[in-house]
């Protein structure tokens, strides 16, 4: 469904600089999950990611006229707050088990 | 372009100027009002020179008195987020104002000037936005103590505030239906029919549950009692704020006095009209004073609640939020929806 | 006046990038979410600057109010100590961060400054027609939502349900 209009408007920003950022957020968060040890470090730099890959979706939308780009992005957080709430609910379980967030010491099926 | 900053600016310092002394005149009517219901008289000795003046400087020595408190930060506190919290507690509550309208346009200088800041196109939704924020200082403020009973009470205040929201935005969309838009402006504009009567409480009477929600939902937000729980004085000392002093707590308690005010703004814009009343058309000036009176009422009902009704126990809190008021303002927006579906 | 544009995404853009850099310098996990707090206010300013009014508010009102409230409220439940990053076993993979994320920048400068590549567009639509439907607003999401892409809305209420009723069984102690 998208709104064809019929004049446009210069912009003193052009696309590619919100899609650059939007890419260096992407690549600081997947430096994240690398770099930190702590479960719950890991998980915010995931929400990181996705919120890059959010403001790609709407900069599109907005240079573009077309609405899909921001319904995905509600989508796309709705998403996230299921992924949050499940996920930190594994977290706590493997907390009370193993009383040590380090995903190191994780590593097996056994305690 | 700059003339546009400048009105904006100008605004902004007037209604932020209008809004601390109403909050220090809040704190004094509370306790005028509290003292009326407890057949006694308030503050009444505090005036200038000889003059008693029914006590109405009392704001003005009680904000000396804090600003010459010694400012204690706890040896073992994290003292950024210690410093942090009470700054996170009060600018949400400050922005809220920017989207209310006060009136409708007077005439100053030569220039129509609009009696409201800005006018968002999601105006509601911005301060909704505000008041999950201010969720923060309190849980932080609670955390950053180090002290059981700080972060207990943050965490219960903080669990009590966020389960309240919900109650509070089902609410507001059952009005939406009614209004069709989230701009507080359009909202109070679509009220000015019939000599300036015609208020959403008023054209749609089934929006009186809703309005009981709301006010009960915001009472809850603004940890006001009966959900005052975690803040209470015989319990848990004093909750979030027991390690604070002098100015950080002020900004603690102006923020809640401001939460409180900005509910009941809320609540007369979405259900009272705002600025709207008789004759508003041919004197301009009369809208805020409406305005003002309408606000008024709504914080008189919720100091009335205050020294009328017991306290509620949490667990009973969150009961009755989760339970009682979630289902019924989903309850609300059907029969809203089914009203307009047959008005339409 | 446009060189507001510019400052004020300048602006924008370097709060949420110091952010997401503090998210990995703390080695507290809370510091790392108040972090993460920021960087979503900034998106959102961005998200304003970009005619996407409604999704701007529901990012604070659902992602900086509630996601970010669950993820303190779980570090403070837990206690969560501070990252100790001399004691870790598996040192290697830092650096092999490194150059992984200098591979992305380079990707990414090739892709996006390349002259002979359409991407730099710098004319955005006005709204036209009325402005209250304009693309972005909640009107317009609103529509689109219901009649457009119904199904994917459905879908996640059906995926909201199941993440509800998952985190309440993980979450539970034994013998409530």
């Amino acid at each position: 469904m998208s709104s064809l209009a019929a004049n446009k408007r210069k912009t003193m920003v052009p696309l590619s600089w919100y899609l650059a950022l939007s890419a260096l957020l992407f690549t600081i968060g997947a430096v994240g999950v690398f770099i930190k040890r702590n479960a719950i470090t890991i998980f915010l730099c995931i929400e990181l990611m996705l919120n890059a890959v959010n403001l790609t979706f709407v900069a599109l939308s907005g240079f573009f006229g077309d609405v899909g780009g921001q319904l995905f992005v509600f989508i796309v957080m709705t998403v996230a707050a299921a992924e949050a709430a499940v996920g930190l609910a594994i977290i706590i379980s493997i907390f009370r088990n193993r009383e040590s967030l380090n995903v190191d010491e994780v590593d097996s099926l056994k305690l | 372009m700059t003339n546009l900053l400048l009105e904006w600016a100008i605004k902004t310092i007037v209604i932020l100027f209008i809004l601390v002394t109403a909050v220090a005149y809040v704190t004094l009517m509370e306790r005028k009002v509290m003292a009326f219901i407890q057949l006694r008289v308030g503050p009444n000795r505090v005036g200038v020179g000889k003059f008693r003046l029914w006590g109405l400087m009392q704001p003005l020595a009680d904000g000396l008195k804090m600003i010459f408190k010694e400012d204690i930060i706890p040896l073992q506190a994290n003292r950024w987020l210690y410093v942090l919290a009470p700054a996170l507690s009060l600018i949400p509550a400050l922005m809220t104002f920017i989207v209310i309208p006060y009136g409708s346009e007077i005439t100053l200088f030569g220039r129509t000037i609009a009696l409201h800041v800005t006018s968002f196109n999601v105006g509601l939704l911005y301060v909704l936005a505000l008041t999950s924020v201010g969720v923060y200082g309190i849980v932080l403020a609670g955390w950053s103590s180090n002290n059981k009973y700080s972060l207990l009470g943050g965490l219960r205040s903080s669990a009590q505030m966020i389960s309240y929201e919900l109650a509070l935005g089902l609410s507001i969309v059952s009005v939406l239906l009614y209004s069709g838009t989230l701009d507080l402006v359009s909202i109070v504009n679509a009220q000015g029919g019939f000599h300036g009567l015609a208020w959403n409480i008023f054209r749609y009477p089934l929006l009186i549950l809703v309005f009981v929600i709301f006010y009960i939902s915001s009472l809850a937000e603004t940890n006001r009692t009966p959900f005052d729980l975690p803040e209470a004085d015989s319990e848990l000392v004093a909750g979030y704020h027991t390690e604070y002093s002098s100015m950080k707590f002020v900004m603690f308690q102006m923020a809640e006095y401001l939460n409180l005010i900005t509910a009941s703004s809320i609540a007369t814009t979405l259900f009272f009209g705002g600025w709207n009343g008789p004759s508003v058309g041919r004197f301009p000036v009369l809208g805020p004073i409406y305005f003002s009176i309408k606000v008024l009422a709504m914080i008189f009902l919720a100091m009335w609640i205050r020294y009328t009704v017991p306290r509620f126990r949490y667990d009973q809190l969150m009961r009755f939020g989760w339970k009682f008021l979630l289902p019924a303002s989903i309850v609300n927006i059907i029969i809203s929806a089914t009203v307009i579906l047959f008005l339409r | 006046m446009e060189r507001a544009e510019r400052v004020l995404f300048i602006i924008f853009a370097i709060t949420a990038i110091a952010s997401a850099l503090n998210i990995l310098l703390q080695r507290s996990p809370l510091y790392s979410a108040l972090s993460l707090i920021g960087t979503l206010l900034s998106l959102s300013a961005l998200y304003l600057t970009l005619h996407a009014q409604f999704i701007a508010a529901v990012q604070i009102v659902v992602y900086a109010g509630a996601i970010m409230v669950l993820f303190i409220f779980v570090i403070m439940l837990l206690n969560v100590p501070k990252d100790q990053p001399q004691i870790e076993k598996q040192k290697g993979l830092r650096y092999l961060a490194v150059p992984f994320a200098g591979v992305m920048i380079a990707e990414m400068f090739y892709v996006f400054f390349d002259n002979k590549r359409p991407i730099r567009l710098s004319s955005m639509p006005m709204p036209s027609g009325n402005v209250d439907q304009a693309v972005g607003t909640t009107w317009n999401i609103g529509t689109a939502l219901f009649t457009d892409y119904l199904l994917p809305f459905e879908v996640t209420s059906v995926l909201i349900l199941m993440a509800v009723v998952g985190a309440m069984v993980l979450a539970r102690r034994e013998g409530d």
